[in-house]
């Protein structure tokens, strides 16, 4: 197994885990399939944007950090 | 900007008659919703629909996996362009990023640009700002920027290559309004760009009356969303937008210091009681 931190926290994934994994271990999270997660999310690994076609083929390193976004309202609060 | 006005009424007042252009893309509607503030989906969604908005604004934050419903339903049921913005970046650096991920999350070369100089005041801070503006223009996104009401600094933004910009009135949700017309009034003469009023909005009439001065548009949150009734308040802020913005095409009269009859002198019967005494 390796670690990685996903929005804070450490979690554990198999060797070999990309960008896909973890967002479908979120959607697995919240009892969702993941194409739902999928949608409006955005990833980034350690300050850089993963473009979307790009999360399947990211494989992710020990210690990576991974930072997944999705809509909230905002805006001149 | 002193538009001639059309003779013609459907010209003048008609749909499609007075559109808002920003970047090539066309709206009807002059109020822009930003959806920070509402209790719920329901009541950003009941407001959207009162206000009448075309764009509104989303932020980004990491993923709730138990939140159940996204924002995005709801803006995309009422068809309104999603206008990201970069809420909570404090450096050029940060709100490059979340630009960035933004147009992944949302397909969307939009941006409202925000960069914060600090969590007391949420004023813009200017160099950071122009910074964050300058790169993101470079990597072919529209860039609308929350700006201060320095109209130096708006040239600069404007020069740059921003699509628009968004002074606030007030600072982020104090509802204080406009607190320097001056400044916006200049702003406003000497902008090729749309001017959009961004932050302070606190009533209907600080709306309209943005609009009076000549901004091309209001933005407004949260004096809709934190209103007692959000949907009443979005429809009277769609309104007061509506009102100032005619009232700006129909030329209002000039302040003067002393009356001025409306009523002519001419014709004015002597009313005097005759008296001998004379």
């Amino acid at each position: 197994m390796m670690r990685v931190i996903v929005n804070g926290e450490r979690r554990e994934l198999p060797p070999q885990a990309t960008v896909s994994s973890v967002v479908a271990l979120l959607a697995d999270d919240g009892g969702r399939p993941p194409a739902v997660a999928g949608r409006g999310v955005a990833v980034a690994v350690d300050g850089e944007v993963v473009p979307r076609d790009e999360w399947s083929s990211t494989a992710l390193d020990d210690g990576a950090r991974v930072e997944v976004l999705a809509a909230i309202q905002g805006g001149a609060l | 900007m002193t538009d001639v006005l059309p003779t013609d009424r459907e010209a003048l007042v008609g749909p499609g008659a007075d559109p808002l252009v920003i970047a090539g893309r066309t709206f009807e509607s002059r109020l822009l919703l930003g959806t920070g503030g509402f209790s719920s989906h329901d009541a950003l969604r009941e407001a959207l629909a009162d206000s009448g908005a075309e764009v509104c604004t989303v932020a980004l934050r990491r993923l709730d996996p138990s939140a159940r419903g996204s924002i995005l339903d709801v803006l995309q049921a009422a068809s309104v362009q999603i206008l990201p913005n970069t809420a909570g970046c404090y450096t050029a650096r940060d709100a490059v990023l979340t630009a960035r991920l933004a147009r992944e999350a949302f397909s969307t070369d939009w941006v409202k640009l925000e960069v914060i100089g600090d969590d007391r005041t949420l004023l813009p801070d200017a160099p950071e700002l122009l910074t964050a503006a300058e790169q993101l223009v470079q990597e072919g996104f529209v860039v609308l920027p929350y700006t201060t009401d320095d109209p130096i600094l708006a040239r600069r933004l404007q020069d740059i290559g921003c699509a628009a910009v968004m002074p606030l009135g007030s600072p982020i949700g104090s509802g204080m309004g406009i607190l320097n017309s001056y400044n916006l009034a200049i702003m406003i003469e000497r902008s090729d760009v749309p001017v959009i009023l961004d932050a302070g909005v606190g009533t209907a009439s600080d709306a309209a009356l943005a609009m009076e001065f000549g901004c091309d548009a209001v933005l407004c949150a949260s004096a809709i969303s934190r209103a007692e009734d959000p949907a009443a308040m979005a429809r009277a802020v769609r309104l007061g937008v509506e009102a100032g913005r005619l009232a700006r095409r129909a030329g209002r009269i000039p302040r003067r210091r002393y009356a001025r009859a409306s009523t002519p002198e001419h014709g004015t019967p002597d009313l005097s009681q005759s008296s001998g005494e004379e």
